[in-house]
């Protein structure tokens, strides 16, 4: 009887597993696979202007480019910061208690409402209007947990002796902190930065609302314009070229995946340098 | 040696104290930075949003079942009906795979399957969730009309994917869990002559129990907020579904699909809408924290 019960217990676990796999691998191999014909240089090279049959996505990635560069350039330095000053400077108490949770609670609000946020606020009250500049605050708020939480735990992934050792040879905080402490916690900052590269080029719901969907490079930062995953959107609720589509996808896919892909890297150095021998 | 020391000048001294002063409050002021955002962020929220609520009545807008913007009809009910049972739907069949799977890669598949399988996971969890609702409208829909007719457009297909949206958090969240249960309790377990299957379900498991829980909770967050891929394939009709066929609209839908060309009182009632989302997250989350704290004490 017990043998039967383990029997099925198992092929339950290695169902659910092969679900799993199977579920994901199906999309992917399906969205790639019917993308990939679709790109080539014309593709990737020329405007989108959908009336004169250009279908290219150059401007879109300038765009999408544009928005990660100016919300790292806004979230990077106040995360990174922040991090030092929750990880390094406070004391355990209410002020440490109250910022957490607000960090917290900030990765918990959904992207729709950092949306409609953005949208009333940056577009419509400070009268920014769809734009790059509206976007990217709206979106360096929406990453700022992100690089916090991992600056965080890189920082406290830095063993206290090497404080301790630096502290004592009579090095000031300040010192301690930007000639030992940075250096070691270097490569898992990077990595919160590439996974928060990720993190904007997906997000679909706050751009929409924020940057607007103006197919063209932006000309400054107060020009709207159009993210991959908006463009993705759009050409897929508007059911137009389905090729199109599939080729967006991919590189969407693509990208993101490898940004991933990096940051585990990046991070897994960072634990090997800690951990072996060094 | 004691020539060797350099001295430094009173000046130089108290510039030094001065800087480290000033670092440390720019720090703070980051720091702070977070706070403000949330406080902003909320503030602004609601103050967009009470005037409906009090004009509409917060009873008649969460009860409510027609919503009907030209006919001054605000009623979110089959909303919240949507939100609710696409994502526990979603998080009960993603997150029963996921968590089966997860125990798979833990404890039972050989290491090398494993290590092969679980990178892919991590990786995929980075997926922008439109791609899945592009997925999910060019396949799980028209799959579902092959299979039961109707618009295709419906719960169902929402649930589908939003269940393969959460998975790899899913996965990877609850496998991190698993694998902190000290070596010390399988061996236990089996010492005692547990089989490795009783081994997982009544002692791993139990043991994992806030870690997946967390796991949960965080796909829950997931399923709720999300908009625009399930905006592809829930078909958008404000009324109460009837049938795991019907399409259905979540709050986050109709936040997204009117707020464009909403003005007045309408555009107050979506932001109303995006303050009673707020208050189930925050009820989800409550839920999640009293019951890690009860089984911390328990």
């Amino acid at each position: 009887m017990r043998k039967i019960i383990d029997n099925v217990q198992r092929s339950v676990l290695w169902l659910c597993g092969g679900i799993a796999v199977a579920f994901l691998a199906v999309i992917l191999v399906y969205v790639i696979a019917r993308g990939v014909p679709y790109i080539n240089w014309e593709f990737l090279s020329t405007a989108y202007r959908p009336g004169l049959d250009q279908e290219g996505i150059r401007d879109i990635i300038v765009g999408t480019l544009a928005m990660v560069g100016l919300t790292l350039v806004i979230a990077v330095p106040i995360g990174v910061l922040a991090a030092i000053f929750m990880a390094e400077y406070a004391k355990k108490g209410k002020v440490l208690t109250t910022i957490r949770f607000c960090v917290e609670s900030l990765a918990g609000i959904p992207s729709i409402l950092y949306g409609l946020f953005g949208y009333t606020f940056f577009c419509l009250q400070l009268a920014f209007g769809f734009s790059l500049l509206s976007s990217a605050l709206t979106l360096a708020i929406m990453v700022l947990p992100v690089i916090i939480r991992s600056t965080e735990e890189a920082l406290f992934t830095v063993p206290d002796s090497y404080r301790e050792g630096s502290l004592a040879l009579g090095a000031s905080k300040l010192t301690t902190l930007f000639r030992v402490i940075l250096p070691c916690a270097i490569p898992g900052i990077l990595s919160a930065i590439i996974l928060s590269m990720g993190r904007v080029m997906g997000e679909t719901a706050a751009v929409y609302y924020t940057a607007g969907t103006m197919a063209r490079a932006p000309s400054s930062v107060m020009s709207s314009t159009r993210s991959l995953a908006v463009h993705l959107y759009l050409l897929v609720k508007e059911g137009l070229e389905s090729g199109d589509a599939f080729a967006t996808a991919t590189i969407l896919i693509v990208i993101v995946v490898g940004l991933n892909a990096l940051a585990n890297f990046v991070a897994k150095r960072l634990s090997r340098k800690l951990t072996g021998g060094n | 040696m004691n020539a060797a020391i350099r001295r430094e000048s009173p000046g130089k001294k108290k510039f030094y104290k001065v800087l480290e002063r000033v670092t440390e409050s720019v720090f703070f002021l980051c720091a702070a930075a977070a706070v403000l955002a949330l406080s902003v962020i909320l503030i602004f929220l609601f103050i967009q949003g009470i005037p409906a609520l009090r004009e509409i009545g917060v009873w008649n807008f969460v009860t409510g079942t027609t919503w009907q913007p030209s006919g001054n009809k605000f009623g979110i009910l089959p909303m919240i009906v949507a939100s609710l049972l696409a994502t526990f739907g979603s998080a009960l069949i993603g997150g029963f795979i996921g968590l089966m799977a997860a125990l798979l890669l833990a404890e039972v598949a050989p290491r090398f399957l494993a290590n092969v399988i679980r990178p892919l996971i991590d990786l995929l969890a980075g997926i922008p969730s439109v791609v899945y609702g592009f997925f999910g409208l060019m396949v799980v829909v028209p799959l579902i009309i092959q299979l039961f007719g109707g618009t295709g457009n419906s719960l169902l297909a929402t649930i589908i994917i939003l269940s393969a949206m959460i998975l790899p958090t899913m996965v990877s969240l609850s496998e991190t869990a698993v694998r902190a249960v000290p070596q010390a309790y399988r061996e236990g377990s089996l010492a005692l002559g547990a089989t490795h299957m009783q081994t997982i379900f009544r002692v791993t498991l139990p043991a994992a129990k806030s870690g997946v829980l967390n796991a949960f909770v965080l796909s829950l967050g997931r399923a709720i907020g999300e908009t625009m891929a399930v905006i592809l394939v829930a078909g958008n009709r404000s009324t109460m579904p009837t049938s795991i066929l019907d399409p259905v609209r979540p709050m986050t839908a109709n936040i997204a699909l009117e707020l464009s060309y909403a003005s007045g009182l309408h555009a107050e009632a979506l932001y109303a809408t995006g303050v009673v989302l707020l208050c189930f997250i925050v009820v989800i989350n409550i839920t999640a924290h009293l019951v890690l704290r009860k089984k911390k004490e328990g």
